[in-house]
C-alpha cells in the first residue's frame, strides 16, 4: 500500500515538475488589442503581424533559449476596456506589453505600463502618445509628428495645393492628425478650405463629400481608419469628386485597396511601411504572411512583425529579461537587417521612443499600391 | 442648390432603407404586438448569407442574392416566430422585447464568430457610376451616382409592391384585418395564425431586400444593425407605429434630415438627430405624424 501511495506520489511530483519546466521555458507577452469594433482590422493585422515573427523566432531557438508566446486580450476598441486588459496584464508582471493600436487606447494606458515599469510596444500614430515623457512606450510606425510634414511637403508640392479640404475621424488619432496637419499647411502657406469631422463607424459620407466639393479646395486630405477611408472614397467616386485624394497609410493600405477595390484607384500619399516596399524582405514578409492568414497584410501586421525582432533584439542585448534594462536598450538602438532580417528594414528608436526609418510617396494604380518615391531618414 | 439637391436625392435613397426596415418593425407590432429590437441585426444579416453564398458554394451573386432572401424569409421570418416570438407571446410585451435584445446580440456575436469582426465588400446590382456632369468640364457640376438611384426606385417598388399587396388582395385585406381586429377577423373566418405567419415572411424579405440595397453603400459587417435598427425604430415611431404608411414616410424624413443636418450643422451631432426628432414626435404628437391614437384599457 505504501509503495503504490509512494509511487503514485512521485509520479505526481514529476508530472507537476513537468509542466513547471515548460511554464518556464515560455515567456508570455500580453496583447491589448483591437480584436473587434472600429479597429479590428488593425489589430487583427498587429497580431497575425507578431505571431508571424514569433513563429519564426521560436523556429530559430526563441529568445535566450525560452519561447515567446503572445496572449491576446479584445478592447473591442474601447479605451475603458484596454486600461481593464492592461491592468490585468500588468498584474502577471509581463516582460512587454504588445498593443493597443488605437491612439485613444495607448493614451488611456501608457500612464499605467510607465508606472509599472514595463515597456509597451504599440501601433499609435497620434503625436502626443511620445510626448507625454513616458519611458516605456515604443512605435513601430512613424508618429503624426513625422509622418504629416512629409505629407505636407507632398501637397505642397507633388499636388500643388493652395487649398486643402481636410476630413478627420473624430478620436484621438483623427484629432492628432487634423491639428498636425493644420501646423503644417500653415507653415507652407496653405489654406484650409474645409475642416470636417466624421465619426469611427460611421456608414453614410454623402453629406461629407458634399461639404468637401462645395469648399472650392484644390486637394482633400483623408485621415481616417481603412473601413472609413474605403466607404468615404466610394461614396466620392460615386459622387464625381475630381481633385486629389491624398492621405496617410490609412487611405492606401491594401484593406482600404479591398473594400474600396476601383474608387481606390488615384489615391495617393505618403506610406510609412508598405508591403509594396522595393524591399525584398518586405515581399518575403508580405508572400508569408498571405499563405499563413490567407489576407494580405497592411501596415499594421508590419507594425506587429516588426515589434517581435525590436523586442528580441533589445532582450538579447540585456540578456536577460528584465523590462526595465530591456526598455533602457530600446532606446537609442539602431537594428539592421544585415544583423536581424525581421527588422525588414533599418530602424532607429530615439529617446522618447519614436522610429526613424525610409518611408514612401504612393499611389493606388489598377486596384495596386505602386510606391513613387522614397524618403530617406530624418537622421541619417 | 445642387447640392441641395444632392443631399435630397442621398437622403431619400438611405431614407427608402430605413423605409423598408420601419415597415417591418410596424408589420410585427400590428399583427403580433412585437416590438423587435433585433430589426437592425436582421438587416445585417441577409447580406452575410449572400456572402456565405458566393464564399462557401460558389454562387454567383444574383444567385446568391435570391437564397437570401428565401432563407432570410426561413430564418428571420418562420424561425423567429416559431422560437421565440410565439413561445413568449403570451409572456406579454417586455419578456419578448428583452428576448429580441438579446437575439440582436447573439446575431452580432454569431456573425462576428463565424464570419468575420472585419467589414466586407458586397456587391452591388447597380453601376458604381456618376450620372451627373461635372463642372470642371463645363457641365452643371450637379451629381448623383447609378447606384442611389437605383437604391431609390428598388426600395420604392418594394413599398409599393407591398401597400398594393395589402390594399388590394384577398391575403392582403385579411392581413390587415388581423392586424386591426384579430378575434373579429377570426369570427369572420380568417385563418389569423396563417396571416401572422404571413407578415414575419414579408418581414423576412423586406429585411433582406434592406440589407441587399445597403451593404454595397455602408458595407457588410457584423455590428451595422445596431445603428439601422435605432433609425428604423425611430422612423417608424414618427410616422405612426400603427401605419404602415407612417413607417414610410418617417423612414424618408429620418433619411432627409439625417443628411441635411450632417451638411449644413454638424457631423458631429448626426447620431443625436433621430433621437431628438422622436422626443419631440412624442412630445407633440404621440401618435406619430400619420398614426392613429389607440387606447387601451388598464
Amino acid at each position: 500500500m505504501l509503495r503504490s501511495f509512494t509511487l503514485a506520489a512521485l509520479a505526481v511530483t514529476a508530472g507537476a515538475w513537468a509542466c513547471a519546466a515548460n511554464a518556464q521555458d515560455i515567456v508570455k507577452i500580453p496583447g491589448v488589442l483591437e480584436l473587434s469594433g472600429a479597429g479590428a482590422i488593425s489589430g487583427t493585422n498587429y497580431r497575425d503581424g507578431f505571431l508571424l515573427a514569433l513563429d519564426d523566432i521560436n523556429a530559430a531557438g526563441g529568445v535566450l533559449g525560452k519561447k515567446l508566446a503572445l496572449e491576446t486580450a479584445d478592447t473591442a476598441s474601447d479605451p475603458g476596456k484596454a486600461r481593464a486588459a492592461v491592468q490585468r496584464a500588468l498584474d502577471d508582471k509581463p516582460v512587454m506589453i504588445l498593443g493597443p493600436v488605437f491612439s485613444g487606447s495607448v493614451n488611456a494606458t501608457l500612464p499605467m505600463t510607465n508606472e509599472a515599469q514595463v515597456p509597451q510596444i504599440i501601433g499609435g500614430e497620434a503625436a502626443n502618445i511620445t510626448s507625454q515623457g513616458s519611458k516605456y512606450i515604443f512605435r513601430t510606425s512613424f508618429g503624426q509628428n513625422v509622418s504629416m510634414p512629409k505629407i505636407a511637403n507632398y501637397l505642397r508640392d507633388g499636388a500643388k495645393a493652395k487649398n486643402v479640404a481636410i476630413i478627420y475621424v473624430n478620436n484621438d488619432f483623427g484629432k492628432g492628425g487634423r491639428n498636425a496637419i493644420i501646423k503644417e499647411l500653415e507653415t507652407r502657406g496653405i489654406k484650409v478650405a474645409a475642416d470636417i469631422s466624421i465619426e469611427a463607424g460611421q456608414a453614410d459620407f454623402a453629406a461629407d463629400v458634399v461639404k468637401v466639393k462645395g469648399s472650392g479646395a484644390d486637394a482633400i486630405f483623408v485621415y481616417v481608419n481603412e473601413e472609413e477611408s474605403a466607404r468615404f472614397l466610394i461614396e466620392a467616386r460615386k459622387q464625381g469628386v475630381d481633385k486629389p485624394l491624398i492621405g496617410e497609410t490609412t487611405l492606401l493600405g491594401q484593406k482600404v485597396i479591398d473594400l474600396a477595390k476601383e474608387a481606390a484607384n488615384g489615391v495617393k500619399g505618403h506610406v510609412g511601411l508598405t508591403i509594396d516596399a522595393p524591399v525584398p524582405a518586405v515581399a518575403d514578409y508580405a508572400k508569408r504572411f498571405e499563405a499563413k492568414y490567407k489576407y494580405k497584410s497592411d501596415h499594421n501586421g508590419m507594425k506587429g512583425y516588426i515589434a517581435a525582432y525590436f523586442f528580441k533584439t533589445a532582450a538579447e542585448k540585456v540578456g536577460k529579461f528584465d523590462p526595465v534594462a530591456i526598455a533602457a536598450a530600446m532606446h537609442g538602438l539602431t537594428i539592421t537587417p544585415d544583423k536581424v532580417p525581421g527588422i525588414l528594414i533599418e530602424a532607429s528608436w530615439d529617446e522618447t521612443g519614436e522610429i526613424d526609418r525610409v518611408s514612401y510617396l504612393a499611389e493606388i494604380k489598377d486596384g495596386k499600391q505602386v510606391i513613387t518615391e522614397t524618403l530617406p531618414k530624418l537622421k541619417p | 442648390m445642387n447640392d441641395f439637391i444632392q443631399l435630397i436625392i442621398a437622403g431619400l435613397a438611405t431614407g427608402s432603407i430605413y423605409a423598408l426596415a420601419a415597415v417591418g418593425f410596424t408589420l410585427l407590432w400590428q399583427t403580433s404586438q412585437t416590438i423587435n429590437f433585433a430589426q437592425g441585426e436582421f438587416v445585417m444579416l441577409p447580406a452575410f448569407f449572400a456572402l456565405a453564398g458566393m464564399k462557401f458554394f460558389g454562387l454567383p451573386f444574383p444567385i446568391a442574392a435570391i437564397a437570401a432572401i428565401l432563407l432570410s424569409m426561413l430564418t428571420l421570418g418562420v424561425l423567429f416566430k416559431t422560437v421565440v416570438v410565439d413561445p413568449l407571446h403570451k409572456q406579454g410585451t417586455l419578456p419578448l422585447v428583452i428576448s429580441t435584445i438579446g437575439l440582436a446580440i447573439l446575431l452580432r456575436e454569431g456573425v462576428k464568430e463565424f464570419y468575420s469582426a472585419e467589414a466586407q465588400r458586397f456587391p452591388s446590382f447597380f453601376p458604381n457610376i456618376n450620372i451627373g456632369t461635372s463642372a470642371a468640364n463645363g457641365g452643371s457640376g450637379f451629381n448623383v451616382s447609378a447606384d442611389q438611384i437605383g437604391v431609390l426606385i428598388v426600395a420604392t417598388a418594394t413599398i409599393l409592391l407591398l401597400s398594393w399587396f395589402l390594399a388590394s388582395t384577398k391575403t392582403g385585406r385579411q392581413m390587415q384585418a388581423t392586424a386591426q381586429n384579430p378575434t373579429v377577423a377570426r369570427i369572420l373566418g380568417v385563418n389569423v395564425e396563417r396571416m401572422v405567419m404571413y407578415t414575419f415572411l414579408i418581414n423576412g424579405a423586406l429585411a433582406a431586400i434592406a440589407s441587399l440595397l445597403i451593404s454595397p453603400i455602408y458595407l457588410a459587417k457584423f455590428s451595422s444593425g445596431e445603428t439601422l435598427g435605432l433609425v428604423a425604430f425611430v422612423a417608424a415611431i414618427v410616422g405612426g407605429f400603427n401605419q404602415v404608411r407612417g413607417a414610410i414616410v418617417g423612414g424618408f424624413l429620418v433619411g432627409i434630415i439625417d443628411n441635411l443636418v450632417a451638411a449644413y450643422i454638424s457631423t458631429s451631432y448626426r447620431q443625436a438627430v433621430p433621437l431628438a426628432l422622436l422626443v419631440m414626435i412624442i412630445l407633440l404628437r404621440p401618435q406619430g405624424l400619420l398614426g392613429r391614437a389607440e387606447e387601451r384599457a388598464v
